[in-house]
Order: C-alpha cells, then sequence, then structure tokens
C-alpha cells in the first residue's frame, strides 16, 4: 500500500469514527463538548512541532513554525482548561 | 546489538496507537455526562502523550528546542490565563477564539512549508498545502469575526443581508479556488497568497451576515473546519496521528452542528445563506427596541409577584440569557431556596438553546449550585406546565414564543418552544418590550394570564426576595426548622 492510499485510509476511518463516537449528545453537554473537541483540534501542534524540527537553521521558518505552535498551544491549554472548569460544576451535583 | 532506531521506532508508535485510542475514548465520554470530565482529561493526556511521542521520535536539536520553548512558553501561559479569567457567560466567544486560533496555527504550518519547503513537497503535500491555507484561513478569519459579534464589537452590516453578499461571496471562493488549483506549480509565488487573501475574506464574507441567534451553530461548524484543517496539515507533514485526530474532530463537530441545528429548528443551509434570522420575516417587529407591535400588555410590580408566589404550590422558572447577562444566577437561587422552604415545588425549565449556546444554561446554573435535578429538559417540563401555578421567565424570549407552535406566518413557525402559556400565571421579567435575539415580538406577553414585571433581572429577583421575607415567609421557615431540630 502506498503512503497515501494508507493516509486516505486513515482519513476515511477516523472521519466514520468521529461520526460514530457522538451520536446521542445531552443538550447539557453540547458547550462542553464543542469546546473539548475545540482543543483537541488543537493537536495541530504536532505540526508545528515537525515544522520546527525541518526548519534547521532557517530562522523565518522556526519563527512562524513557533507562532503556529503557540497559537496551537493556546487552543489546546485554553481548550481542555475552559472544559475541566465548565465540567466541574456538573460534578458538584452528582457528589451531593 | 539490534537497530536503536527499530525499537524508536516501535516505542514512538505505540505512543502514537495508544494516543489516537484515548483521543477516540475522549470524545465519546465526553457525550455522556457521568464520564465527561474524565473524558477531557483524557483527551489532554492523549494530547501530551502524542506530543512525547512526536518529541521522541524527532529528537529536536539545542536551536529547535530554543524555538519549541519559546512558542509553548507563550502559547501555554495564555491559555492558561485565558481559561482562569473567562466568565461563563463569554464562553461561546471563548471558544470561537480558541478555535480560530488553531485554525491560525494550521495556516501557519502550510504557509511555512510552501514558502521554505516545498522544494522536497510532492503533489500529496503540496494539494494538502492548498487544503490546509483554505480551511485553515476560513476557520481563522470566520471565528474571530464570530468572537467579534458575540462581543458586541461587529454589527450585522446592513449590504450583507441583500444579496449582493452571495456575489461577493462566490468572487472569493473562485479567487481562493484558482489560488489553491495553480498553488501546486508555483507554490511560493502569486497563487499561495490568492488562496491566503481569498478565504481570509470568505471567512469573513460568510460569517458577517449570520446573526446572534445563530452563532452558535457556527462556531460549532467553524470547529469541525478546524479538525479539517488539522487534518489537511497532517497530510503536508505526514504524521497519520495528525489526520485521525483531524478527521475524528471534524467529523464530529459536523454531528453536533447538526444536531445543533435541529435543537433550534433551523437547517444548516438556511443558517449559512439565509441571513439573519428575522431581518425579512413576516411578523418582525422592526429591530432592535420597537413597542409598536403590542397593545394588550399587564405590567406589575415585584410585590404582587411575590405575593402570586408566596400562594403557589409549584413554580417554575424559564431562565434565558437576560438572566446570565444581569448576573442574577445566584439571587434566583436564593429565591427558590426560600420558596422551597416554604414548601413550594421549584424547578428550572431550560430549552435546549437557553443561554447562547446549547448546554450554556446548564453550566451557568451549576456555577450558582442550582441542583442538577431541578433543571428540566423542554420535553419533560411541557406536559407538566397545566399543573404549574406560577412560571416566571428570565429574560427569556424567542424560547418561549407561543407563535411557534400557532402562526405559521411567524419565522419561529416550528421552533420547538416552552409551553408556558399553559400555566395558570405567567410574569415575564425584562428589560423593556425590545425584540429578543431574533427581533420578533411574542405573542406571549399579551395574553391575559401574563404580567409583564419590568427591569433588571437580579434587581427584580432582590425585589421578590426582600417581598416574600417581609411577608414573613423566611420567618415561618426558621421556625418550622427550630420545631423540627
Amino acid at each position: 500500500m502506498s503512503v497515501l492510499s494508507q493516509a486516505l485510509w486513515v482519513l476515511l476511518l477516523g472521519s466514520l469514527l468521529g461520526l460514530e463516537l457522538i451520536g446521542k449528545v445531552p443538550p447539557t453537554l453540547h458547550t462542553p463538548l464543542m469546546s473539548g473537541a475545540n482543543a483537541i483540534s488543537g493537536i495541530t501542534v504536532l505540526a508545528s512541532l515537525t515544522l520546527i524540527q525541518k526548519a534547521g537553521d532557517n530562522q523565518a521558518l522556526l519563527l512562524i513554525g513557533a507562532l503556529s505552535l503557540g497559537f496551537a498551544l493556546y487552543n489546546v491549554v485554553g481548550g481542555f482548561l475552559v472544559t475541566d472548569r465548565m465540567l466541574a460544576m456538573f460534578r458538584r451535583k452528582g457528589d451531593a | 546489538m539490534t537497530s536503536p532506531f527499530l525499537s524508536i521506532d516501535l516505542l514512538t508508535d505505540a505512543i502514537d496507537l495508544v494516543a489516537v485510542l484515548l483521543l477516540a475514548l475522549g470524545i465519546k465520554g465526553l457525550s455522556k455526562v457521568r464520564s465527561a470530565r474524565g473524558a477531557n482529561q483524557l483527551a489532554a493526556v492523549a494530547m501530551g502523550l502524542a506530543v512525547l511521542g512526536l518529541l521522541i521520535e524527532i529528537q529536536p536539536g539545542p536551536l529547535a528546542w530554543l524555538w519549541i520553548g519559546a512558542g509553548s512558553a507563550a502559547g501555554g501561559l495564555a491559555g492558561l490565563i485565558t481559561a482562569r479569567r473567562v466568565p461563563m457567560t463569554a464562553m461561546p466567544e471563548v471558544v470561537a477564539l480558541f478555535n480560530g486560533c488553531g485554525g491560525l496555527a494550521s495556516l501557519l504550518v502550510a504557509v511555512g512549508v510552501a514558502l521554505f519547503d516545498s522544494a522536497s513537497a510532492d503533489m500529496v503535500a503540496l494539494v494538502s498545502i492548498a487544503i490546509s491555507v483554505f480551511v485553515g484561513s476560513i476557520t481563522f478569519t470566520g471565528s474571530i469575526v464570530a468572537m467579534a459579534k458575540l462581543q458586541g464589537w461587529l454589527d450585522t452590516p446592513a449590504w450583507t443581508q441583500s444579496s449582493v453578499r452571495h456575489v461577493v461571496n462566490i468572487a472569493l471562493a473562485v479567487l481562493a479556488l484558482v489560488g489553491a488549483v495553480l498553488l501546486p506549480g508555483d507554490p511560493t509565488g502569486l497563487p499561495l497568497w490568492l488562496v491566503v487573501i481569498g478565504s481570509s475574506l470568505l471567512g469573513v464574507g460568510v460569517t458577517l451576515p449570520i446573526g446572534g441567534a445563530d452563532m452558535p451553530v457556527v462556531i460549532s461548524l467553524l470547529n469541525s473546519y478546524s479538525g479539517v484543517a488539522a487534518a489537511a496539515a497532517g497530510f503536508v507533514v505526514g504524521s497519520q496521528l495528525l489526520i485521525v485526530a483531524g478527521a475524528m474532530v471534524g467529523s464530529a463537530g459536523l454531528i453536533l452542528t447538526q444536531v445543533m441545528c435541529t435543537a433550534m429548528n433551523r437547517s444548516l443551509l438556511s443558517v449559512l445563506f439565509g441571513g439573519a434570522l428575522g431581518a425579512s420575516g413576516g411578523s418582525a417587529v422592526g429591530g432592535g427596541g420597537s413597542e409598536a407591535g403590542y397593545t394588550r400588555i399587564t405590567s406589575c410590580s415585584p410585590e404582587e409577584c411575590a405575593m402570586a408566589l408566596e400562594q403557589a404550590e409549584r413554580v417554575v422558572f424559564v431562565p434565558g440569557y437576560g438572566l446570565a447577562v444581569a448576573q442574577a444566577q445566584h439571587a434566583l437561587r436564593e429565591l427558590s431556596k426560600l420558596l422551597e422552604a416554604h414548601g413550594v415545588e421549584v424547578s428550572y425549565a431550560i430549552h435546549p438553546v437557553a443561554g447562547r449556546m446549547p448546554g450554556h444554561m446548564n453550566v451557568l446554573l451549576a456555577e450558582a449550585d442550582v441542583p442538577y435535578e431541578q433543571l428540566i429538559e423542554m420535553d419533560l417540563i411541557n406536559p407538566e406546565f397545566p399543573r404549574t401555578d406560577v412560571v416566571i421567565v428570565l429574560g427569556a424570549n424567542d424560547v418561549v414564543n407561543p407563535d411557534a407552535k400557532s402562526d405559521p406566518t411567524s419565522p419561529l413557525y416550528g421552533m420547538p418552544v416552552l409551553e408556558v402559556d399553559q400555566a395558570r400565571q405567567v410574569f415575564v421579567v425584562k428589560r423593556s418590550l425590545g425584540a429578543g435575539y431574533a427581533g420578533i415580538a411574542n405573542a406571549l406577553f399579551e395574553l391575559p394570564q401574563t404580567a409583564m414585571v419590568f427591569g433588571d433581572a437580579k434587581a427584580v429577583l432582590n425585589g421578590l426576595l426582600s417581598e416574600l421575607r417581609s411577608m414573613g415567609v423566611g420567618k415561618v421557615v426558621a421556625k418550622k426548622e427550630k420545631v423540627a431540630a
């Protein structure tokens, strides 16, 4: 199997998995789910890291890579923490 | 000696697989109340693992580490501060902001590779760059416009409500597509900028005409796009983990968008291309605070409202975004505690899109310590309204409009609403008779059993509290409790 067709399979199966994963969501969780999924989409940090690695000593590319890493991490860190803050509030009623 | 590369490859592959598994479990767990918080943490761990695996694989040199450190520190710290500081009411804006930054990151990666590393890029990478730039730009500018509109920094300009906008947007899309098609032939030149500029403006052009009420759907859709952008970036740098994670978020986001549309009785197409709701609707009250549409309004003081509450056996609160804006959740919680102690049965009717995003109101009330069991979803509470004595609507409007059931000419017709008009008495707490988000007159206000209590939600609730206390509602309770103890 060529690298491309392998990657396309991964794309296809990943998409199908995403469709299956959230069939029924109670409206309560729409906001946290949106914000959690949003944090996961910040996984593009991996691309930023790869770019920095590839840059060698090209300063411009290093800068672009670091900028993109910063924005992606902002998405990831902020996204997960904010989701946790929301979900922590739901937790209390379970304990009470 | 075995080759050290083989073992490192094996290790990083294993880490990647575990990361994908945990991410999938995370997304799945996020859709159930019980497991949601753990699932979010699981997904965060998965993300950490994925980064760790990649760092082991690529083994950055000292210079790369320096830049990685700088970028991580800045982004991570900013994320930490934003997440801590943001008030719960501003959640939709913040999700949009984070999302825009994710899109921008994918865009930057693709532009970087195109400008400086395209000599070694094959056709697949070049096409992926075009897609990544296209989707990344739309996600970025679209999310920022969505955030600005929700914050009230941007209005809906009049020209965007005419069909001129379709011509403009199609022209921009064509511009971006031409660039995308030409890009693989000349990755460092003009076509790249055509895509960047064309699709950035397109992101603005498609988001700007959309009204505030529909914005959550747009944010959810843009969230799905940022997954697609990440997957495209995965093709650019050759990371299968990135492809699979991006694809999962992309398709899960699409489903969530659809679920939200259903809850608001809007089709995705009409959200995207229909312009702001109510702008051309039949019975729309001309924008903003026009009161001309109403003729039979009864208004009353908090005193009268308190008297009705004191005698009620069953009270339902309908909280809306106005409650959150007034920061009145805590006052509401106080009031309902007082009523419960007085023997009144209290519950809260939660419309699926109460607040500014589906589920937003649950978050806001949970923050005020309202017990989860008292938050009742629309389908369960609607049959209960006929045996409810008093309904108090706090800063909600369109979601209690009976026209949605009975008036086929209403722009809201068909939207599922809370049937508060079935209750014996309805009090609507509102600042003025201004129209709701959608700019539509509300027939509920003119019903004989409805009375308007004008004022800020928090002030009215505090007024009710002191009225009830002066009637001795609180004191009786205190005595009862002493006796019981």
